[in-house]
């Protein structure tokens, strides 16, 4: 195995360095060396969506990146989506709307919506849908999660 | 109508009960600070990996641990020599499912044959994942392939490989002379199925498959455990009993219960697939041989290869009805695919498919058949989704055949208060008329549905609710809150649904009661999260652990005033003396007194409620097929079910969404796809295929409230019949939109097209 290489990297706007084996995903990293586990692991093979993060902005699945090709870039994840001011608009309509049940799959799905509405002001339901595809939940049916972006989404223009 | 009192409080102006509060354990979720099975980090800690079976049948001729062994970072190795052997013939009730405790403990490890592909063989554990990933491949197996079988049918023929060379029939007491891959058969007969044929104007009759499909939950199983120097096995898991973990993992591994102790994390879904501790005993068998905790997850390839599905089927039904729209007669034989040991869910699908309905003539046999597949384990409403597909489609054609709109011959036929099913039961107060009526009136059945190729399904189910143990303890702080401790796993919002009807019944807000779920050491024994119970029962032992908080703090209320017990009444969160009303203090500020009463006030309460009632639903769906491609749509998508009373109405609804959402699944993409060899092919989230938030439409989800009598609050169970209705209904919607009757799960393109095509020749192209 060769050795373990340095990666200098932004995560939820804090300079980090890790070392990490080239064979490490950017999903064990965060889990299992930097105490992040609020990303979570469904499948490891990019079909879930649970390991929803943000790299420079874009939707990821962590456990398709590697750890080394973190270097250099700005990372968000779940624990970065609150500030200290309280949730993100989001996180308080999910609760609202009771759009979690189990909430394994939530930290992807707020990731993912909130690189939506970040881009977007007023996404229809069905460019929602289409945005949030990648991410499964097994427990709502999707219903209240649709809804609580929707919102989300109208309370954020105001 | 009046409901029948027994437990039932016929409360009116409910305060707590039936709000939409946000839920105590939210605010961990939405942040990511929730802690999961997976999450957990202990010093020191090993990771873990099972190396499995690549072949459907085979004996295990030898295993060499050795090179494994000696990989650098390897710290231990176990087969299912390291399992003590256990051929108890009894059987164990996890909670919704029993199985023997011998085939509990052979899944375990294998010892002498494996039996689907995916069967755990060794376990490695190492100082890191990739190192017991690398070892698993210098484990030498030397297997001796033997032939195996996977069509249930197939199966239960004579000179069909056997499973279990040992295994005999069980057929209503009697044990066949010959082995057999039948593990049981058994028969409910109600009236004279002769008499109820020659009755009937009009019968239908169809054969019915589906396949095994997958619980699909987005955690995969995991556990971590330390066997300490004192030999305390500690374990953390995300199962959905942690006594059940404890009572199987002391079973398996021959230790009494009092050495081990559970620790419930935060769990991922489970749907019933999260009741059986396939890892737990492995990672203690690791952690012995080391002295580090040991943590294991699975993949999603293990998941789906080795964890449980729910059985696949083959279902004959035969129906017959009146020409003045009576059903008469009902006939059925299934045949349950259980995989590798015996226990498929066929007893529920045959106790509860007629259920809807009074039907004076029934003949029902169920076959529990084994097979070379995982050994199937409970998935929401086990045994009865299947069941109910044959049932309902079969129903829909005889009113079809009658002329009779389909929810009105399920409303002529309706069972209700006073009816016996088949099975033998006669009803208590039960909700199937009320929710075909809503569901009638809906704005959904009443709205035109135009266009070509597009239809309207609808379907009725029944799932018989579960009760079983819980327990609850409680402390009241002098800020006038409590601090509950109760046993139940929270899957979907039951920390809250729970804290809920205590603070009914103290008359305070449920903020105020801070739940949490202890581990075994720390609560009474509380059994799994499955059958539809915790809100049910753990909210019951709430409901009297509440009663009891009360009655203590009436007696500090007359010790503060000097005045008999008898003298105080408490309601809506105020004492007061009877006979001097002057004499008022809140609930809140008589907790501030406690110390000056007394002392410290606790309540403690177990549950085992015997007044479960069962619970209906009814489906609406609407489809459009693409005669192209084979591909159904859903265009709309109503539940109407009865809740009893919903105690949490947004996590009711969130029970009812799911499970239409699953049954969408099951109707239209899942299945369990296998080769000639017993590989299982599609063992990916990409290639078994569950609904994306793409494939459904918004479900709407109706609650109907038909009091429980046996229950203070009237509560049923919800999490489980919303999936049974909805794949009759898209099958009858299908129907509706192309005229054409599929009888295979899953509905799926190719299915489809497969139909259209035999209809209307060639390619079908129109």
């Amino acid at each position: 195995m060769p050795g373990k290489v340095h990666v200098t990297t932004t995560i939820n706007g804090e300079s980090v360095e890790f070392l990490c084996e080239p064979r490490q995903t950017i999903l064990e990293v965060l889990r299992d060396q930097l105490d992040l586990t609020g990303t979570k692991e469904g499948c490891s093979n990019g079909n879930c969506g649970a390991c929803s993060i943000l790299v420079d902005g874009n939707v990821i699945d962590s456990c398709l990146m590697m750890g080394v090709e973190a270097e250099g870039q700005e990372i968000t994840t779940i624990e970065g989506v609150a500030s200290a001011d309280g949730l993100h608009p989001l996180q308080q309509k999910f609760l609202e709307h009771a759009a979690l049940q189990c909430g394994i799959c939530t930290p992807g799905f707020i990731v993912a919506a909130k690189a939506l509405l970040d881009q977007e002001s007023d996404p229809s339901e069905e460019r929602i849908r289409l945005y949030l595809a990648g991410n499964l939940c097994r427990c709502t049916g999707y219903d209240k999660i649709v809804r609580a972006v929707q919102d989300a989404a109208s309370e954020m223009a105001e | 109508m009046a409901i029948s009192q027994e437990d039932y409080l016929g409360i009116t102006d409910y305060k707590v009960v039936g709000t939409r509060p946000v839920r105590h354990d939210g605010a961990d979720k939405v942040t990511g600070r929730a802690i999961y099975g997976t999450d957990l980090n202990l010093p020191d800690m090993l990771h873990a990996r099972v190396l499995r079976s690549p072949h459907a049948h085979a004996r295990v001729k030898s295993i060499d641990t050795g090179k494994a062994e000696a990989l650098e970072g390897v710290r231990a190795v176990v087969t299912g020599q390291d399992l003590a052997l256990n051929a108890e013939e009894q059987l164990a009730d996890l909670g919704e499912e029993v199985v023997r405790v011998k085939d509990m403990c052979a899944a375990v490890l294998a010892r002498e044959k494996v039996l689907y592909q995916g069967y755990p063989v060794a376990a490695v554990a190492a100082t890191n994942i990739h190192i017991a990933e690398e070892a698993l491949d210098l484990i030498e197996v030397e297997y001796e392939v033997l032939p195996h079988v996977l069509d249930v049918r197939e199966a239960m023929k004579d000179g069909a490989p056997l499973v279990h060379e040992d295994q005999r029939t069980n057929s209503m007491g009697e044990r066949s002379e010959n082995f057999s891959n039948i593990a049981s058969h058994f028969r409910t007969e109600l009236g004279d199925i002769e008499q109820g044929f020659s009755e009937s104007d009009v019968v239908v009759e169809r054969e019915f498959l589906t396949d095994m499909v997958h619980q699909g939950y987005i955690e995969p199983q995991n556990a971590t455990v330390l066997w300490n120097a004192d030999d305390v096995v500690t374990i953390w898991c995300s199962n959905q009993g942690a006594f059940g973990v404890r009572d199987q993992t002391a079973r398996i591994l021959g230790i009494p219960v009092s050495q081990i102790k559970v620790v419930p994390l935060e769990i991922g879904g489970g749907f019933g697939g999260k009741i059986k501790a396939y890892l737990e005993p492995i990672a203690a068998l690791l952690s012995r041989k080391t002295g580090h905790p040991v943590k294991m997850i699975m993949t999603r390839t293990e998941v789906l290869q080795a964890t449980g599905p729910t059985s696949g089927s083959w279902i004959r039904v035969k129906m017959g009805a009146t020409n003045d729209g009576k059903l008469v007669a009902a006939e059925s034989e299934l045949v349950y695919e259980a995989g590798a040991f015996s226990g498929s869910p066929v007893g529920a699908g045959a106790r509860n498919m007629l259920a809807p309905y009074v039907i004076p003539h029934v003949l029902v046999d169920g076959y529990d058949v084994v097979n070379n597949k995982p050994s199937s384990s409970a998935y929401r409403a086990p045994g009865t989704t299947n069941a109910a597909f044959a049932v309902e489609t079969v129903v829909d054609e005889l009113a079809e055949k009658l002329g009779v709109d389909p929810l009105e011959f399920r409303l002529n036929n309706s069972a209700k208060e006073g009816t016996r099913r088949a099975d033998g039961p006669v009803n208590k107060r039960i909700g199937h008329e009320e929710c075909v009526r809503a569901a009638v009136s809906s704005d959904h059945y009443q709205a035109a549905l135009d266009g070509k190729y597009r239809g309207r399904g609808v379907a009725s189910g029944f799932w018989g609710n579960g009760g079983g143990v819980s327990s609850a303890a409680a402390s009241v702080n002098d800020d006038g809150t409590i601090n509950l401790v109760e046993g139940s796993t929270d899957i979907g919002g039951t920390r809250t649904s729970v804290a809920m009807q205590m603070a009914e019944v103290l008359g305070i807000s449920e903020q105020e009661i801070r739940p949490q779920v202890g581990d075994t050491d720390s609560i009474g024994y509380t059994g799994v999260t499955g059958g539809s119970r915790t809100t049910f029962a753990t909210g019951w032992a709430a409901y009297k652990c509440a009663q009891d908080i009360k009655e203590q703090m009436m007696a500090r209320a007359a010790i503060l005033w000097e005045i008999s017990e008898d003298d105080v009444e408490f309601d809506q969160g105020v004492f007061q003396s009877k006979s001097d009303p002057s004499k008022s203090i809140t609930f809140k500020d008589l907790a501030a007194k406690l110390d000056s009463t007394g002392g410290p006030v606790m309540g403690r309460a177990t549950a085992k409620p015997t007044g479960v009632g069962g619970a209906y639903a009814v489906a609406i769906v609407d489809v459009e097929v693409d005669p192209d491609t084979g591909k159904v749509d859903i265009l709309r998508a109503s539940i109407f079910q009865d809740a009893g009373k919903a105690i949490y109405p947004p996590y009711v609804e969130g029970q009812m969404q799911g499970g239409v959402a699953q049954a969408i699944g099951w109707a239209l993409n899942e299945e369990y796809v296998y080769d000639e060899d017993g590989i299982l092919r599609n063992s990916s989230l990409l290639d078994y295929r569950m609904p994306t938030c793409l494939d459904l439409p918004m479900i709407d989800a109706h609650i109907v409230e038909v009091p429980n009598p046996g229950h203070p609050y009237g509560v049923r169970g919800v999490g489980e019949v919303p999936i049974v209705p909805p794949t009759a209904a898209v099958a009858n919607a299908i129907y509706d939109a192309i005229g054409l009757r599929l009888t295979e799960l899953p509905m799926s393109p190719p299915r489809v097209l497969e139909a259209w095509w035999d209809k209307n020749g060639g390619n079908g192209s129109a």
